[in-house]
């Protein structure tokens, strides 16, 4: 059969790497518009192809992944509104390069989880691990656990909400969006940040540089109230509110020479 | 970009199919690094000393001269061990160029590998009454058939898959590195260590010996020096995270305890698990899923961890 959408063929692969031919599988039960399959004997690429094959062409829109076995790469580069359920742990850049899913994982995911995602929801039930919502640029993040080190770093968009704690270096050189975190934070929080809020609401290692204390208001409570009741999380706890202090970077036509005398 | 793998188990002694269970670790990890292939692995402490040397690398050109050479210098050797008085209860010719010897030996192992060393091109790769230090170039299964490593028995071993970037693809860039000349004690890294040139001219001043040009070794040798000044496995790791620059995971092994340390900016990943049974930990949690085939909960350690388990 042809590509579909997003794939590309590969023809060779030197070092015994790749997969270069994979077929898809179709061993999906299928059940109106829903649909499941075990990946346990499955390649990464016979998910994903699996998994498109159901979304763009069965037009399936609840899907349920069961045994994803810790695999990279899964779930990735969905473009379509869509329910996906993988019943178990991913492993690194899952679910990354999405628009529009709602995304539940049973489980923990590795590094770099929800990359690059444009839309949609991804709900994580236990640990992720660092890079998690690396450069999003909307949609919502939860993850149930804790979370690595450099949580949303270059994060352009969109919400992320931490239940345990978070490593060091989280928000590290974000630039819009907001992320919430219910437990410790580790060192360098918001480090180098250009814009965008953090909230915290247990201890804080230290800050990065340039993330400094803001100021709170309505619309923060509204919210940090609104994502907790969608998500029912709870009550949510008391939140400390840390923004871009706008010291580090400047936004004007200043000479590099100019530049290191403003700093 | 490497991966590093470790396992210590908990209960039953030394009944567990190490190299096997490493094995399974390090093929999952082999888009990780295809280079080179190491195990650590740990049996039973026993009277005997075990040495793993190698008279050659896998990729030393095969001149004409290359298999008289090697007979020649295994017989330097085996002369070099007798002049020290230690009986060689068996030697192995695991590869053309890689031996395992047993010996019955009670004097100083520093002067036994010193002496052995002197002996050209050869490199004792491990040394010890449990260790044993097995490393080749491929991939898990290549190396594990070529050595037999699948009937290996043990407590707890550690493994590492290399993907070259500070050294050349050989068996002396490669992973695990024995911490000379302290017995039993091995190490595997992922990363980079930046203050390499300054720590390998302090330790060659106070007397070690590096056989590699590969920045890993000197976690070895600098864990080794502290284990001589008195400090525990705990305290020298703790150190190292202030003495050491750069990025790194490392897993460091002795006869009875396995530690990991992660550097301050959390860079190289590790994935934790633990239970009642066993410790299992690796670069990646798909690792850990080739032993465990149920869903389990795992973490990641944060900056400036360090954790050791004992056995």
């Amino acid at each position: 059969m042809g590509a579909l959408a997003g794939e590309r063929r590969i023809t060779y692969d030197a070092r015994g790497l790749a997969e270069p031919t994979a077929d898809v599988p179709k061993i999906s039960e299928i059940d109106g518009t829903g649909a499941r399959f075990d990946a346990k004997d499955l390649s990464t690429r016979q998910i994903n192809l699996e998994l498109r094959w159901l979304l763009y062409e069965q037009g399936i829109t609840d899907v349920t992944v069961l045994n994803p076995g810790a695999k990279h790469s899964l779930g990735v580069g969905i473009l379509t509104r869509c329910r996906i359920t993988f019943d178990g742990s991913l492993g690194y850049f899952g679910c990354g390069l999405i628009d529009g899913p709602e995304i539940r994982i049973n489980g923990r995911v590795g590094w770099s989880a929800c990359e690059n995602m444009m839309s949609g929801v991804v709900v994580i039930h236990s640990n992720a691990g660092s890079l998690t919502a690396a450069a999003i640029r909307g949609g919502d993040v939860i993850v149930k656990g804790r979370v690595g080190a450099r949580t949303g770093i270059d994060q352009k968009g969109g919400t992320v909400i931490v239940l345990g704690d978070a490593g060091s270096m989280t928000g590290f050189m974000m630039q819009r969006g907001r992320q919430i975190l219910c437990g410790n934070v580790g060192p360098g929080l918001g480090d180098s940040m250009y814009d965008g809020t953090i909230y915290v609401a247990g201890k804080v290692k230290s800050l990065g540089i340039d993330c400094v204390p803001g100021e709170w208001n309505e619309s923060d409570t509204e919210l940090i109230e609104r994502k907790f009741s969608v998500y029912e999380l709870g009550t949510p706890p008391e939140f400390q509110k840390f923004v871009c202090g706008k010291k580090l970077y400047n936004y004007d036509n200043l000479e590099p020479s100019e530049r290191k005398l403003v700093l | 970009m490497c991966g590093i793998a470790g396992i210590i188990y908990r209960e039953n002694g030394a009944e567990h199919d190490v190299g096997l269970d490493m094995t399974r670790m390090l093929q999952s990890m082999k888009h990780r690094g295809p280079d080179s292939t190491g195990y650590a692995l740990y049996g039973e402490p026993r009277d005997l000393v075990l040495m793993r040397f190698k008279l050659a690398d896998a990729n030393t050109p095969r001149d004409f001269d290359f298999h008289d050479r090697l007979r020649r210098h295994r017989a330097l050797v085996e002369q070099r061990l007798s002049r020290l008085g230690a009986q060689v209860e068996e030697i192995k010719e695991e590869t053309d160029y890689a031996f395992r010897v047993a010996l019955r030996y009670d004097g100083e192992l520093k002067e036994l590998a010193d002496l052995v060393e002197d002996v050209p091109d050869c490199e004792v790769l491990s040394l010890g009454h449990s260790l044993e230090i097995v490393k080749d170039l491929g991939d898990a299964e290549t190396v594990a058939s070529q050595y037999g490593l699948a009937k290996i028995r043990g407590t707890h071993a550690i493994g590492h898959v290399r993907m070259a970037t500070e050294s050349d693809v050989d068996i002396s860039g490669a992973h695990p590195y024995w911490a000379y000349p302290f017995p039993d004690v091995a190490v595997v890294h992922n990363g980079q260590l930046t203050n390499y040139f300054h720590w390998k001219r302090r330790l060659e001043r106070s007397g070690h010996r590096f056989q590699s040009e590969c920045d890993s070794e000197i976690i070895a040798v600098y864990i080794a020096e502290k284990l001589a000044g008195g400090s525990t496995l705990e305290e020298a790791m703790n150190e190292s995270l202030d003495d050491l620059d750069g990025v790194f995971t490392y897993i460091c092994v002795t006869e009875d305890a396995l530690g990991v340390a992660k550097d301050e900016m959390a860079a190289k990943p590790l994935v934790l698990y633990e239970s009642d049974g066993l410790v299992a930990l690796a670069s990646e949690e798909i690792a850990i899923r080739a032993l465990i085939d149920h869903e389990i909960e795992t973490y990641d350690p944060y900056e400036r961890e360090v954790l050791v388990w004992g056995r």
